[in-house]
């Protein structure tokens, strides 16, 4: 019987414009992350052609060069590995902690989960951007630095979501049935409680995975990012010295951050709708 | 007739009863205040029928009081909403036939024009009294509302006609009530609110959408009969929507069954239930709990499933670190003890206690004091108490719709239970599809989630769910309560059924002693915590000792009202 309900969900899903446009700009970008090798003619780090070339002046090079003459569309094209591989990445470590911390404090309540909040609330004390240029600035950039770094900076929104839908969630009666049932209390919140709270923690994650991108644009703009891996942060960064005579070279990854990340929270508006079931009478 | 002229003498009456052949500034005295004829609404497109309602016609006069009855999904209340055009358009509209208000056709009206009639010349009454209330806002500031939606009136005359408003339904101190949050009031205070509110602009007609439904015997009771004094003294119409014939028998004057949509029988309150003539009629009046108690043969079991002792719970709120909370007492020295194979029952109103001492004996709350002793073995309280009963000791609950995992299929539901306790996934299954049948669903039923089930059938699924783990003990926390009369007949019929086969001892909870006349054998009636009478059923019920069971007994709905 799960055919029926998730045509529902892709019929709600369908019925926002923008999410489908999203998920087209999404499918684009997986395409340019899979294939990317064969678009990209060069190595975004060489020095290939003269620097400067602008947009289509030359043959092989549609969106011309940079200031050390790197080619600018094989540097997109392989930006869009990093900026994709660090926003899922550290969106799954952040829901790994969230989810758990928020589970463990909406189910057990009581000083469990004062003691949690109150460790939660230590984070989000701080400023986020703040902590995770602190946190790369300790250890090398690198990419495994900055997905620790964004998914420290970025969990506690998620354990408070799950903590109260944990709540709220914990006090029906098919967790008392299962209690009674003898059933052990990882097995309660993993199979009872956790499937009934999953709806708002996709929305959130797709979300999630835009911050993380912008985030990692941001510590590459700053001169955080992996040396060794080309982004779409670190190509704006290196381009805003010269950016009003060569617009180019900031444009087209700037243009590839906002498209990924508005294609992002598009497509989590829609998977909003599209969880809804509420929404259905609205059709 | 005052009203009558002054409705028609609106502006808005004019241009729109053309279709209608009475003059509109001239109404005979027996116009009646609603007529329906034919009126048929429809659901949007994969509901599961075509038509909600299908030719629905009646007549309302005023003094008068229409009871329509059905149960849940028989487009009952989508009338009402189709009359006060409440109705979710152009999903669920109506499609044909007219509803004639005073003469004047409401599905012809535009919405500024409906506006107008809402809260004034047609008042309504909700189900739910604790969402029906804006639980920010004082009482007072409500009611004012209505009042600045149709009148220009000094805040002064506002003030005093509230107050007189409130007065009127019967609510204690008018003058502290008016300045309060809806959060102070017990949920029949705010169903008078809600009946104060409606009838603030003197309605000709009011329309009550099952108002008692959601509320205590003793409390619906007092409700209904405030509704019939308020409409015996202002000659209005009233539209009574429920489910339940024993209201009918309170409260009507004209009755119409519906089934599927359908008016299937119609006519007189006491010929209807006196001769139904319609075999769904009679199946709904048959289906009324009568309360007599059965007295069942034989020696009882020597065997004492459940022994409750002196048991005391008490519940502590607000108070932080240094400041002591208020504490409530929900039971307090509760005595009472339960033999194989017998059922009793655990009487009382809402806060009364029943539910919690019910969720002390399943462990799912702890106690303080006290001992309950599970076939003579002494148990903790809490967590501790479910490990040592081993699944043995089982609950069934109240909101067939909150007690399902909605992500979870059936089959997997039924047999979690027994897994956990070890047993082999293949012999679960297996065991979980012979319950479906014992509960009369198909073993088909395994595959699919709770939201292909109705509520009764829910419930027949958290019966078999109680089951699955070869219960001795089982609990059942009003079962019944938030399903039709129909429904709740078949499925005590079920509980009798299981009792016998698998001589369960049954702790039945309930606030209706009618259920508990038929279920139990012995009775237990709570109040504020305490057991205030405690016998065999019969007993308890044709020879009350206690004040508050002579009220409990008095207020049940009967169907012969009319002939007394």
């Amino acid at each position: 019987m799960s055919s029926p309900s998730k045509n529902s969900f892709w019929r709600r899903f369908r019925r926002n414009r923008g999410a489908l446009f999203g998920l087209m700009v999404l499918m684009l970008v997986a395409l340019v992350v899979a294939f990317g090798p064969l678009l990209a003619a060069h190595d975004p780090w060489d020095m290939v052609e003269q620097p400067f070339l602008q947009p289509g002046q030359q043959n092989g090079f549609a969106l011309g060069t940079d200031t050390m003459g790197r080619d600018i569309l094989s540097g997109v094209v392989l930006g869009a590995r990093v900026s994709l591989l660090i926003g899922i990445v550290s969106t799954l470590v952040s829901l790994l902690i969230g989810v758990s911390i928020g589970a463990v404090a909406g189910y057990f309540g009581r000083w469990v989960d004062a003691t949690l909040m109150r460790f939660t609330e230590l984070f989000q004390a701080i400023p986020s951007f703040a902590l995770a240029i602190v946190l790369v600035a300790i250890f090398e950039p690198s990419v495994k630095s900055i997905v620790a770094a964004i998914a420290i900076v970025s969990w506690p929104p998620v354990a408070r979501l799950v903590r109260g839908e944990f709540l709220t969630l914990r006090q029906r009666d098919f967790v008392a049935a299962a209690q009674l049932s003898g059933q052990s209390t990882p097995r309660i919140i993993l199979t009872q409680i956790l499937p009934n709270a999953a709806s708002p923690i996709v929305v959130m994650a797709s979300l999630m995975v835009a911050t993380a991108i912008l985030l990692e644009s941001s510590l590459s703009f700053l001169g955080l990012g992996d040396p060794n891996q080309m982004s779409w942060g670190y190509m704006v960064g290196s381009a805003r010295t010269v950016l009003r005579q060569a617009w180019w070279m900031a444009v087209f990854p700037g243009a590839a951050i906002v498209l990924t990340v508005l294609a992002l929270n598009l497509v989590g508006e829609g998977l909003n709708d599209g969880l809804n079931a509420r929404l259905d009478g609205r059709r | 007739m005052n009203a009558v002229l002054q409705t028609t003498t609106e502006p808005c009456a004019q241009p729109l009863t053309g279709s209608h052949p009475m003059p509109a500034n001239d109404p005979l005295p027996d116009t009646p205040v609603l007529e329906v004829r034919g009126l048929d609404i429809k659901l949007p497109s994969g509901g599961d029928r075509r038509l909600a309602v299908q030719g629905a016609s009646f007549t309302l006069q005023a003094g008068q009081t229409l009871c329509v009855v059905g149960e849940s999904g028989s487009g009952k209340s989508m009338i009402a909403n189709a009359i006060m055009g409440l109705l979710p358009r152009p999903h669920v509209e109506p499609v044909a036939g007219q509803i004639l208000f005073d003469g004047q056709d409401l599905l012809q009206l535009n919405e500024a024009q409906m506006r107008e009639l809402r809260g004034h010349r047609i008042g309504m009454v909700f189900q739910e009294p604790m969402t029906a209330l804006n639980p920010v806002m004082r009482i007072g500031e409500q009611l004012a509302e209505v009042f600045d939606a149709h009148l220009r009136l000094g805040a002064a005359e506002k003030r005093s006609r509230i107050l007189a408003a409130l007065a009127d339904v019967g609510l204690p101190d008018p003058a502290l009530l008016i300045d309060s949050y809806p959060f102070r009031l017990s949920g029949g205070q705010r169903q008078r609110v809600m009946i104060a509110c409606a009838m603030l602009l003197e309605p000709r007609l009011l329309i009550a959408d099952e108002p008692t439904t959601a509320l205590d015997v003793t409390t619906q009771a007092q409700i209904l009969k405030l509704m019939r004094e308020l409409q015996q003294r202002r000659g209005m119409a009233l539209l009574f929507i429920t489910h339940d014939f024993g209201v009918v028998s309170e409260i009507a004057d004209h009755v119409v069954v519906m089934q599927t949509g359908q008016v299937v029988e119609a006519g007189p309150a006491r010929q209807v239930l006196s001769q139904p003539s319609h075999p769904y009629t009679q199946k709904l009046i048959a289906a009324i709990p009568q309360g007599e108690p059965v007295i069942r043969e034989g020696e009882p079991d020597p065997l004492h499933v459940l022994q409750v002792q002196d048991l005391c719970k008490t519940y502590t709120s607000g108070g932080g670190l240094f400041r002591k909370g208020r504490q409530v007492s929900a039971a307090k020295n509760v005595n009472f003890e339960l033999r194989r194979g017998q059922t009793l029952g655990l009487v009382g109103e809402s806060g009364s206690g029943k539910s919690s001492v019910g969720r002390c004996i399943v462990g799912l709350a702890p106690f303080e004091s006290g001992r309950i002793l599970f076939k003579g073995r002494n148990l903790m309280s809490g967590a501790a108490l479910r490990q040592q009963a081993k699944g043995k000791i089982q609950m069934v609950f109240q909101d067939p719709y909150a007690s399902l995992n909605p992500r979870h299929r059936i089959g997997p539901t039924l047999a979690a239970g027994p897994i956990a306790q070890g047993v082999p996934r293949d012999v679960a299954m297996a065991r979980a599809l012979e319950l479906l049948q014992l509960v009369g669903l198909g073993p088909e039923a395994a595959d699919r989630f709770p939201h292909e089930f109705s509520g009764g059938q829910r419930q027949r699924i958290g019966i078999a769910r109680a089951l699955a783990m070869e219960p001795e003990l089982l609990v059942a926390d009003e079962p019944v309560s938030a399903l039709d009369v129909s429904v709740q007949a078949q499925v005590l019929k079920l509980f009798a059924e299981v009792r016998e086969r698998f001589q369960l001892a049954m702790v039945f909870i309930t606030h209706d002693l009618r259920v508990a006349g038929e279920m139990c054998d012995h009775i237990a009636v709570m109040q504020r915590g305490q057991v205030v009478e405690y016998g065999p059923s019969a007993e308890v019920l044709r020879n009350p000792q206690h004040d508050y069971t002579r009220r409990l007994i008095e207020a049940i709905p009967r169907l012969n009202a009319h002939q007394d």
